[in-house]
């Protein structure tokens, strides 16, 4: 008794907290009984071989790979020590809960403010006010370290930005709706190194505001820019320490393997 | 060492000879055209003036003007669109956005694009016993309009579908993940981008409602009427009946006022199909992605 209210404990100091969960896409199984959890407020990187499941995991954090009706998923998810595949969860509010940034930017044809407040918009009833909007508008572009390059143009197209600019635009038009968790999705893989280094420094300064978890090809960048990492391998966690020491001393021999570059 | 040699020369004259060929079918294709053009206008503009636009043909139709033809084609096309667009478009929503990727849905695409292939005179039998006798619209504008519409309904969902289907997925996972419904993303993102190419559609539709023939012959169009048609249960003239009336079936007409006639259709549908290439470029413009 005593130690299930203690394990409760724990898991509200986890932002996601997953047991034996596993997915198949069809017939084929993409993660298998995985159990992870991943603290509140710091970030997380997941690192792997292509298809080892990393991007299904991050894409079932937020149930959009339930779009496909063809997957299947078993185990248990708890967001910030609610479960999101109970009944009662409303899908559209875990998306808005847990945001995600693609790995190629894809911010929307519209104008740079309004790719700020669509998601504010499309969650609240009635209309903002101009001044409440311009405030939002700020806010958000001053936490991606955007607001002085872009607040002249702001009736702009956001396609016409550059590369790193959409990419921060895409996590800023997530913050106004105040999302918990942010999932990232190899983001920078489409960016050159200035743009990399420009959206790993936003990283630390968006930690402790939000609990981001980060899926990434660079292992350098996994060491760069994380606290924690977490290595899978065929659909399973292989292992899940801080980052500093995961690099230094492996514990699995897969690990030490993939991290020397002996394949991926 | 740089010598053409000869199978260089093979070759390069054979791909002369292919160059030729095409090039002659072009010009091949393109004459027909001019030549249709230029005769209706060498031999039908004499006739052009504002009274053969607005006043009523008088003289068993070898005198006057073809106003109320002109004036019936308009309605008929107005009514058609009316019909056809929210269905169409409507339809065409529910298809690329909505329905799930399976066999029916499959199927009722096919469908769609078949009933494209349906003859024109096939829809104008519809239409009469559907409209005129079913519904007890009678002949009657309505019943012409409804003909049409149906007729050129699958012209619009096919147009509708593939301008939503050009807009990139990208953007409605974006409004997705950001745990926008649907509609929202329809609404807010899908269908303005897509407007450029549902419009071209409609217009399109225009044109070709414009100068059909058989589906209004049974269903609402007439030889002749005295008056002018005063709502949608009305029997109206129209154009394009109204030019195979003054071709075949009136004695003693002066030769020019088929060819004025035609003129006449042929410019209403050309500058639809202007208006719809200006707006196309208009929007492009704007749209980048």
């Amino acid at each position: 008794m005593l130690a299930t209210k203690q394990q409760q404990a724990d898991n509200k100091m986890m932002a996601i907290s997953t047991t034996d969960l596993s997915l198949w896409y069809g017939t084929f199984q993409a993660l298998f009984d995985i159990k992870l959890d991943i603290k509140q407020g710091i970030i997380t990187s997941m690192i792997g071989p292509s298809g080892c499941g990393k991007s299904t995991f991050l894409r079932t954090m937020n149930r959009i790979n339930e779009r496909l009706d063809y997957v299947r998923i078993s185990g248990k998810v708890d967001v910030m020590g609610q479960n999101i595949f109970a009944p009662e969860v409303e899908i559209l509010q875990v998306r808005k809960q847990v945001g995600m940034v693609f790995q190629r930017p894809n911010p929307l044809p519209i104008s740079i403010r309004d790719n700020i407040l669509f998601g504010h918009n499309i969650h609240s009833a009635g209309k903002t006010g101009k001044s409440e909007e311009g405030e939002i508008v700020e806010s958000a572009l001053q936490q991606v370290l955007l607001w002085d390059k872009v607040k002249d143009r702001l009736d702009h197209k956001a396609t016409a930005l550059s590369l790193e600019e959409q990419q921060k635009l895409c996590i800023a038009r997530l913050l106004p709706v105040k999302p918990s968790v942010l999932l990232m999705d190899e983001p920078c893989s489409a960016l050159d190194p200035k743009g990399t280094e420009a959206v790993e420094e936003l990283l630390w300064d968006l930690r402790g505001k939000y609990t981001i978890l980060i899926v990434t090809h660079n292992m350098a960048q996994a060491r760069r820019a994380s606290e924690e990492c977490i290595f899978m391998l065929m659909g399973k966690v292989i292992e899940h320490r801080e980052t500093g020491e995961m690099f230094l001393t492996p514990q699995h021999q897969e690990t030490a393997d993939y991290i020397e570059g002996r394949y991926g | 060492m740089f010598e053409a040699t000869r199978i260089n020369h093979k070759n390069l004259s054979r791909q002369n000879m292919f160059r030729l060929l095409l090039g002659g079918m072009t010009a091949l294709l393109i004459l027909p055209v001019i030549l249709v053009l230029g005769t209706l206008i060498y031999k039908g503009a004499p006739v052009i003036s504002f009274e053969f636009l607005f006043a009523n043909p008088t003289n068993g139709m070898t005198a006057g003007g073809i106003f109320p033809a002109l004036l019936g084609t308009i309605l008929l096309v107005i009514v058609a669109l009316l019909a056809s667009v929210p269905l169409g478009v409507a339809a065409a929503i529910y298809l690329s956005e909505y329905a799930p990727d399976n066999w029916f849905t499959r199927a009722i695409n096919i469908a769609i694009i078949n009933l494209a292939g349906v003859p024109s005179i096939v829809h104008a039998l519809f239409g009469l016993g559907a409209f005129v006798i079913f519904f007890r619209f009678g002949t009657s504008i309505l019943a012409a309009s409804l003909t049409l519409a149906i007729m050129t309904l699958p012209v619009v969902i096919v147009a509708t579908r593939e301008s939503l289907q050009a807009v990139p997925m990208a953007f409605r996972e974006a409004c997705w993940n950001m745990g926008a419904t649907r509609w929202q993303t329809i609404r807010r993102i899908v269908l303005p981008n897509a407007v450029t190419g549902i419009l071209t559609g409609v217009i399109l539709e225009v044109s070709r409602t414009a100068g059909e023939t058989a589906p209004i012959m049974f269903t609402g169009a007439v030889f002749f009427l005295p008056f002018l048609p005063q709502g949608v249960f009305d029997q109206t003239m129209a154009l394009s009946l109204h030019l195979f009336v003054v071709s075949t079936q009136v004695p003693e007409m002066p030769e020019a006022v088929p060819y004025g006639v035609a003129l006449v259709l042929i410019a209403l549908v050309l500058l639809m199909n202007s208006v719809s290439i200006a707006l196309r470029m208009y929007l492009r413009g704007k749209k980048k992605w």
